[in-house]
């Protein structure tokens, strides 16, 4: 409790209506009009004391967290979300097998976790690909990514229209996609390409180099280079985008991320002995890679981003643009075809 | 190994029903979710609105202005007020980082009326208008819900006067009109006007009233063991007995809010004297979050279900459902067109039957007339006819009549000439005594005649 906070307040004019709404117009009040200091201090009202009470709600609440994880098998990406999330929450450990046969076809298995730290619950869910880019034949091997994502918005949907709703709405849309890419060091793929055209536009794409313990710091930098202009080429939009930054210091904060995407990532779940401390880490003959260190690699500011600074901001953005995107054309395309105009299929939302 | 491999929806489906508790090795990170949380609804401001109810003169305004630390605007209202209004008005005030939007709601000439039957009923609407506006920007098409300003009333003080013996009937019914749309908080206003045991006894017949006639009050929320106490304890203090006054005084060393008599002083801020501190407390500095969600997840999912079933939507199968929104709205929209459409067939068909009666009448009338012009016409005939006739056989007469006249003019000057020469026979035969010939006599009557 801070003694000597102010509650400084800017009137309204006020109207009086006997019509049912009741206009009000903000104005702010020149500062120098704007208070009388009292004389003596107990002025502290309380409003900041909702901050405590959103917290404690929010701890009571929980969390929900969708992340998805897009690549070819053998990139790397159990590894990378058990190092992530510093538990075995990938769909290897979680069937217990370490060998599995590439699929025929693509899967979409989703797992859900319970984990908790520091009082903070959180329901994690890793939905994993298998199969992706596997087949001699890629051709549209986005289509059931994009349906499942497509699916949960729509579930979503179902429930919030329904008459009688639950208090809250279970979350499963996917909030975040992190693309895989392999780390060939010349240029996309045009299957990259593609995949990351198309579902930029209806989900949060984190693009990310896989393995990059096989470059170079300078092939490191020319990759990325290389990648940045053919996203920059083809319209693609990753998180963060451009377009979805609120304020100047937001803008500062994302362009210096949006300078080091993608992030060359090394992921690892055993820890060696390194300099006295345990790490975690890839050991070699020809050295120990730390994965937190970001000298090593980039892994720490992937963690940062997604985890520490802008798990919030990207829930944000899934719920209030990418679903209200879906929730339009959903609502619009049913009213072609109420009318009879369209004759759309509800099911293929396909650009 | 075999591999076990399960549909995707299988495993999200065990995972939904309490999925695996997994433990963290190391530090993740995620324990700064509350802090980005509260971050960034630190950025986009918060929003109050708080309902005052309760007759002129109680103090509404100036409880307000002691609990937000500030002088709102407004003079006291007049007592003449013919109807109940609400007025709103809007202040945006900020303690340290934290930016409230408050929506103060005053009930201007609430009990002043001679006839208080619908005091309750501007409230209710007004109450009801600020969830339609929430429902219909919910249900838009193209929405900005993070954005909009939320009008929906979170609190409703309502003002008790300080007789000392119970609940006036208004209060009574106006609470049960309320308390299923929104938070009440009842509180004794101009609570220095009552002693210390007579207010014991005052809150404990409110209380019983209050729950005798079912009214469903506020209660602070006990569920969360920070809280659950503090709260549980208030909770018995209701209805709070407030004194409220923006005066200070020098009490001691310390100036203080007080209110001062002959008598004494009332200090706002002193626990001894008045429950205003508590009032402070619960509402804004323990609960005011969850005044918020109730109002969201209670007293508007409520409105929202009724508004909805009673414009006809139904929670159909799932099939159906995604749209039945749009669908039985447009149904509903066609429904209500036909309609239309009926009646305005039906209208031009009574039009068209009047017109067509009215012509028949006329034709009538016109056939009417037609005869008896006819009529008359030979009516007209027949007269003429007749006095034609009368003419003719009077002209026939005078014909007769002339021929007769020259006949006897005609004998008559015959008669003259054989006279002339009679009379010189007659002179001879003077002397004769004369004998008047038949012939004399015919001429004679003849001249007399003429």
């Amino acid at each position: 409790m801070s003694s000597g906070s102010e509650v400084i307040s800017s009137y309204s004019s006020s109207s009086s209506s006997s019509s049912i709404m009741a206009e009000s117009v903000i104005q702010e009040m020149p500062p120098a009009m704007c208070l009388e200091k009292p004389s003596v201090d107990f002025s502290y009202v309380g409003i900041d004391a909702i901050l405590e009470q959103m917290r404690r709600k929010a701890m009571k609440q929980g969390f929900e967290l969708n992340i998805m994880v897009v690549g070819q098998s053998g990139l790397g990406k159990s590894t990378l979300m058990n190092t992530l999330f510093k538990s075995k929450v990938s769909r290897k450990s979680f069937l217990g097998t370490a060998e599995e046969k590439i699929p025929k076809t693509i899967e979409i298995k989703s797992i859900s976790h319970d984990v908790e730290e520091k009082g903070v619950r959180m329901k994690l869910t890793v939905i994993d690909t298998p199969g992706f880019g596997d087949q001699i034949n890629n051709e549209n091997c986005w289509q059931p990514i994009m349906k499942f994502i497509n699916d949960q918005y729509e579930q979503y949907l179902q429930e919030e229209i329904n008459i009688d709703r639950k208090k809250r709405i279970p979350d499963s849309r996917v909030h975040c996609c992190i693309y895989f890419i392999p780390p060939t060091g010349h240029c996309l793929r045009p299957l990259d390409v593609e995949f990351m055209r198309r579902l930029s536009k209806v989900v949060n794409i984190v693009p990310v180099i896989a393995k990059a313990d096989t470059l170079t710091l300078e092939e490191r930098d020319f990759f990325k280079k290389k990648i940045r202009e053919e996203l920059r080429a083809n319209g693609i939009d990753v998180y963060p985008q451009k377009e979805f930054d609120e304020d100047a210091e937001d803008r500062t904060i994302n362009e210096k991320i949006r300078e080091m995407i993608p992030f060359a990532v090394v992921g690892s779940d055993q820890e060696y002995q390194v300099n006295g401390r345990r790490l975690l880490g890839r050991k070699t003959k020809w050295g120990t890679i730390e994965v937190e260190n970001i000298a090593h690699c980039e892994f720490a500011y992937l963690r940062d981003l997604l985890i520490r600074t802008h798990m919030q901001n990207i829930k944000d953005i899934t719920s209030s643009i990418h679903y209200e995107m879906y929730r339009v054309r959903r609502l619009n395309e049913n009213n072609t075809q109420a009318n009879g105009l369209g004759d759309h299929h509800p099911a293929s939302h396909e650009i | 190994m075999q591999e076990r491999t399960m549909a995707a929806t299988e495993i999200a489906r065990q995972a939904g029903e309490g999925a695996r508790a997994v433990p963290l090795s190391g530090h993740v990170g995620f324990d700064s979710m509350p802090d980005q949380l509260v971050n960034k609804s630190v950025n986009h401001g918060f929003c109050f609105n708080i309902l005052c109810v309760g007759e002129t003169g109680l103090g509404k305004s100036t409880l307000m202005d002691t609990l937000f630390n500030t002088k709102f605007e407004g003079e006291p209202t007049q007592h003449n007020q013919p109807g109940v209004q609400l007025k709103s008005n809007t202040y945006e005030l900020q303690e340290s980082n934290v930016r409230l939007k408050l929506t103060m709601v005053n009930t201007v000439g609430f009990g002043d009326q001679i006839n208080k039957e619908d005091s309750y009923k501007s409230i209710v609407e007004f109450i009801d208008a600020q969830f339609e506006a929430y429902l219909q920007e919910e249900l838009k098409i193209k929405r900005t819900l993070h954005s909009y300003h939320d009008t929906r009333i979170h609190a409703c003080l309502y003002f008790i006067a300080p007789t000392g013996h119970s609940l006036k009937s208004l209060d009574l019914v106006t609470m049960k009109k309320l308390d299923s749309k929104v938070n009440i908080i009842p509180i004794i206003a101009k609570s220095d006007a009552i002693s210390k045991s007579e207010l014991a006894k005052f809150k404990i017949k409110i209380t019983s009233e209050l729950v005798s006639n079912g009214v469903q009050i506020y209660q602070f929320p006990t569920d969360d063991e920070t809280v659950a106490e503090i709260n549980s304890t208030m909770n018995g203090h209701l209805p709070f007995a407030v004194v409220g006054s923006t005066e200070e005084v020098k009490i001691g060393n310390k100036m203080v809010r007080a209110r001062q008599y002959p008598w004494g002083t009332v200090q706002v801020e002193n626990e001894n004297h008045c429950d205003f501190v508590k009032l402070r407390e619960m509402l804004i500095r323990v609960n005011m979050e969850d005044l918020r969600e109730q109002t969201h997840t209670r007293h508007y999912e409520l409105y929202r279900r009724c508004k909805l079933e009673e414009m006809g939507f139904k929670d159909t199968d799932p099939d159906s459902k995604p749209f039945s929104l749009q669908e039985t709205y447009e149904a509903k929209r066609n429904e209500f067109m036909g309609e239309l459409q009926k009646k305005e067939e039906e209208m031009r068909q009574m039009f068209v039957q009047r017109v067509k009666e009215k012509e028949a009448e006329l034709k009538e009338a016109e056939k009417e007339l037609h005869e008896k012009f006819d009529r008359l016409k030979k009516l007209h005939q027949d007269e003429k006819k007749k006095l034609e006739d009368k003419k003719k056989s009077l002209d026939d007469e005078l014909n007769g009549f002339k021929q007769k006249k020259t006949a006897a003019e005609l004998l008559q000057s015959q008669a003259q000439q054989a006279g002339s020469s009679a009379t010189l026979k007659k002179d001879k035969e003077r002397k004769k005594p004369q004998t008047i010939t038949m012939q004399e006599i015919m001429c004679a009557s003849v001249c007399a005649f003429h």
